[in-house]
């Protein structure tokens, strides 16, 4: 029997076969509202406003907007695929791609295993692991502006920087940091993790709660290091959640906008110009007027964003039925 | 239990007739544009988000002697501050004030765009309608003929500040600035060999970057863009850009005089000017309003200006802001509109009693804000020299230490802004100038090759 037989074995297992709902018998439309069709329509409008007004109009707009070219005064005019062509051949967009990929790249080297050895040393801790939980969750609640502008203060690239400062101390830089083409890009994962391995953490800390101490106790009995009882106890056991962390994370870093907007504003030469920045930048700092490209990208990405949902929603389903 | 459910039934439906409501379209600014009361509310664009209280009370000052004036109108301020991002979602989304303040150079496509409000009749029925400087007004006129918005401030030669304390402490004479590009490097090396200050800086930032290599670049003869006649051609890799880009990169990278930084924009170097970080940078002619305004500097504080060095052919690039009016504006807007430029921006120029009280609100402010900054003319030289010596007793900018400058800004040769998709290009140069910051071995004929290409299509792609 393995570790997880031993976890999964009480829990109810998903039946994916299950019959579907009874259709709604037909009637009139007098039947319909004393059935509750009606209650159920008017409780139900709100949410569809909001739902309507806020996600779906904006989606379908953007949708005709890239088959547009538009100033938003003037009325659109229909260029067919000419955005989705401009998109293409935009010299820019293997280097956008390849930096949101290098972001993405980086984001799980530093932000993937920090949070997890975090996780998993402090649920080793005997005491005060309270308010280690607080330490490590407080960037979270640190508004993400604020936190950006903290650490560009950090990055400062003169000698007198803190980072420089604390550098020198065992002889090392000064850095330039966002001013440098080939730092700039993990300059900004550094914080990204900083700013978001909190969360993560609590979420391997409940992860972890729920492997059975026994397990523990047997390896102990069998002579275990610490490293074998993470690696045949706890590992296993996280499993389902690292891999939904790591969709999350993908899913995340592609979208990454916040920390190159402000932070380096896609610079220095584009080294930090990532896919949505792009999109911005295409719809909102030229007089030009490219919107209609700017929604073109979007709705590639969005496409890309969708093969990994369902990627996403697949292992979820299937672990849950496993 | 019937009467909660009726209740939480009619709670569920006016919350969503509330939802459609807020969501219809509702412009405050003209809940009473000109009703039977006569009365008009217009929204205008004030000061930089940044600006300190005693600018902030002038300009209170300004709005009720204008509202005692015209009982009618009532004016509502908002913080404004120019910035390409900014600016296009404010035009998209309908939000910009009745009146607001555009660059010179941005005029002509926004007036193709159909994005100005007409304001022809109400410019010419001013006393001085028919007086502004043409060049300048061109830009704002479209053509119809007619005139979609006026120059109305900061009308700038590019010039370069330097800090004359640290010039002192190099054991440089800050009465004889830098005349040359390489009097400038050869300065900038002794400062920061003697202070560790940075003797230059560069903005890199967005557009603001690629503003400032054409700067540099049209200092030395050269131009980012021609026309023949017919047609637009980007000259991104012209010889007098490259000779600036070589420059930058020889101060950064042979001398290490060159602040280290990619990330600055207008305003973020005026505030490491301010704070002594470092010691010479070009930008406008009348900065030093805004280092009055939002960043502390007075006249004791050792502020320099004098002319951009120039050769050749090379001459200072100029610009300006404009004031235009919202589209959607109703007539009684554009009317309330046009009289509050004429109030605050232009009037001045044109009225002792005005020019007078406007600068006796600026002296009086706590601290007092800059009066007498020099800026090229809206209208004429002579309009300017009368309009500056009618407050004369009230100039309180370090106008001797901006000889280097003020002895030369009506015969220096002055250089317009590019015409056509002037943002784009400035947009595909400013990462050749963090590229040429920010790595040693850039590629400065490869990097303009492409950014000319990319400025050129779109050039193209604007037609």
């Amino acid at each position: 029997m393995t570790t997880d037989d031993v976890v999964l074995a009480d829990r109810p297992r998903g039946d994916a076969t299950a019959s579907p709902t009874r259709g709604t018998p037909r009637g009139t439309p007098a039947t319909w509202a004393r059935r509750g069709g009606l209650t159920a329509l008017v409780f139900g409008l709100p949410i569809l406003l909001v739902f309507g007004i806020f996600s779906w109009w904006p989606i379908v707009s953007a949708v005709v907007m890239s088959f547009q070219k538009t100033n938003m005064t003037d009325a659109a005019v229909w260029v067919g695929w000419d955005n989705f062509a401009a998109i293409f051949t935009d010299p820019l967009l293997p280097k956008v791609i390849r930096n949101t990929a290098w972001f993405a790249l980086l984001a799980l080297v530093f932000g993937y295993p920090v949070p997890l050895v975090g996780a998993v040393l402090m649920s080793e801790l005997r005491r005060r692991k309270g308010l280690y939980s607080v330490l490590a969750y407080l960037p979270v609640v640190v508004p993400p502006v604020v936190a950006v502008l903290l650490w560009k203060f950090f990055y400062d690239p003169r000698p007198q920087g803190v980072f420089n400062t604390i550098l020198g101390w065992v002889g090392l830089g000064p850095y330039s940091w966002l001013n440098d083409q080939a730092m700039a890009m993990p300059s900004l994962v550094l914080e990204a993790t900083w700013a978001a391995a909190g969360g993560t953490v609590i979420i391997y800390l409940a992860a972890l709660i729920t492997v059975p101490p026994e397990l523990y106790d047997a390896a102990e009995v069998d002579g275990a290091s610490v490293w074998r009882k993470v690696w045949h106890v706890t590992m296993p056991h996280l499993r389902g959640v690292l891999l939904i962390t790591l969709i999350l994370q993908v899913i995340g870093t592609a979208q990454v906008f916040l920390e190159p907007f402000l932070f380096t504003n896609g610079g220095p030469n584009h080294a930090t110009l990532t896919v949505m920045l792009w999109v911005y930048q295409l719809a909102f700092t030229s007089i030009g007027n490219h919107f209609g490209e700017a929604t073109a990208l979007s709705l590639l990405l969005a496409l890309f964003l969708a093969v990994l949902s369902l990627a996403y929603f697949h292992l979820t389903r299937s672990w849950s039925e496993s | 239990m019937r009467s909660s459910r009726t209740t939480a039934l009619a709670m569920a439906g006016v919350l969503s007739l509330g939802l459609l409501a807020a969501c219809s379209s509702n412009d405050d600014s003209s809940d009473s544009p000109s009703g039977a009361s006569g009365k008009v509310t217009i929204k205008v664009a004030g000061l930089l988000p940044t600006a300190d209280d005693a600018a902030k009370q002038q300009l209170a000052d300004r709005v009720a002697s204008f509202e005692e004036k015209y009982p009618d109108i009532t004016i509502e301020t908002e913080d404004y501050d120019w910035k390409a991002s900014t600016f296009t979602a404010q035009l998209a989304g309908g939000t910009l004030p009745n009146v607001f303040e555009i660059p010179l150079t941005d005029g002509k496509t926004l007036i193709e765009n159909s994005q100005l409000a007409d304001i022809d009749s109400y410019v010419k029925a001013l006393p001085y309608g028919d007086q502004f400087n043409e060049k300048l007004i061109a830009n704002g006129t479209g053509e119809d003929g007619k005139i979609y918005a006026v120059p109305a401030k900061s009308i700038y030669a590019v010039a370069l500040h330097y800090n004359r304390n640290l010039f002192t402490q190099a054991g440089l004479d800050p009465d004889k600035p830098p005349t040359t590009w390489d009097q400038v490097r050869e300065d900038a090396k002794k400062i920061h060999d003697a202070t560790g200050v940075a003797g230059y800086a560069m903005m890199a930032l967005d557009n603001a970057g690629g503003w400032q290599l054409a700067a540099g670049a049209n200092s030395r003869g050269g131009v980012i863009e021609t026309f023949d006649g017919e047609n637009y051609t980007a000259t991104l890799d012209d010889k007098a850009v490259k000779e600036h880009l070589q420059w930058l990169h020889d101060l950064k990278w042979e001398d290490g005089s060159l602040l280290d930084r990619t990330d600055l924009g207008w305003g973020d170097i005026n505030t490491e000017f301010a704070a002594g970080n470092l010691a010479m940078y070009t930008s406008g002619s009348d900065v030093y309003n805004s280092l009055v305004e939002s960043n502390g500097v007075n006249s004791d504080w050792g502020y320099g200006l004098t002319a951009i060095p120039t050769s050749g052919e090379g001459g200072a690039l100029t610009g300006g802001t404009m004031a235009a009016v919202t589209k959607d504006s109703t007539d009684a807007q554009k009317d309330a509109a046009v009289k509050w430029i004429d109030w605050w921006y232009l009037s001045k120029l044109q009225d002792k009693d005005q020019a007078v009280a406007d600068a006796q609100s600026r002296v009086a402010a706590n601290p007092p804000q800059a009066v007498g900054t020099p800026v090229l003319p809206i209208f004429s030289q002579a309009n300017y020299e009368q309009s500056q010596e009618w407050i004369t007793q009230y100039i309180n900018v370090p106008l001797a230490d901006m000889k280097g400058y003020t002895d030369v800004m009506f015969t220096q040769n002055l250089v317009p802004e590019a015409s056509a998709s002037v943002q784009d290009l400035y947009a595909q140069l400013f990462p050749v100038v963090q590229a040429v910051i920010s790595d040693e071995g850039a590629d400065i004929d490869q990097l303009l090759e492409d950014a000319n290409a990319a400025g050129q299509s779109a050039i193209d792609s604007a037609k």
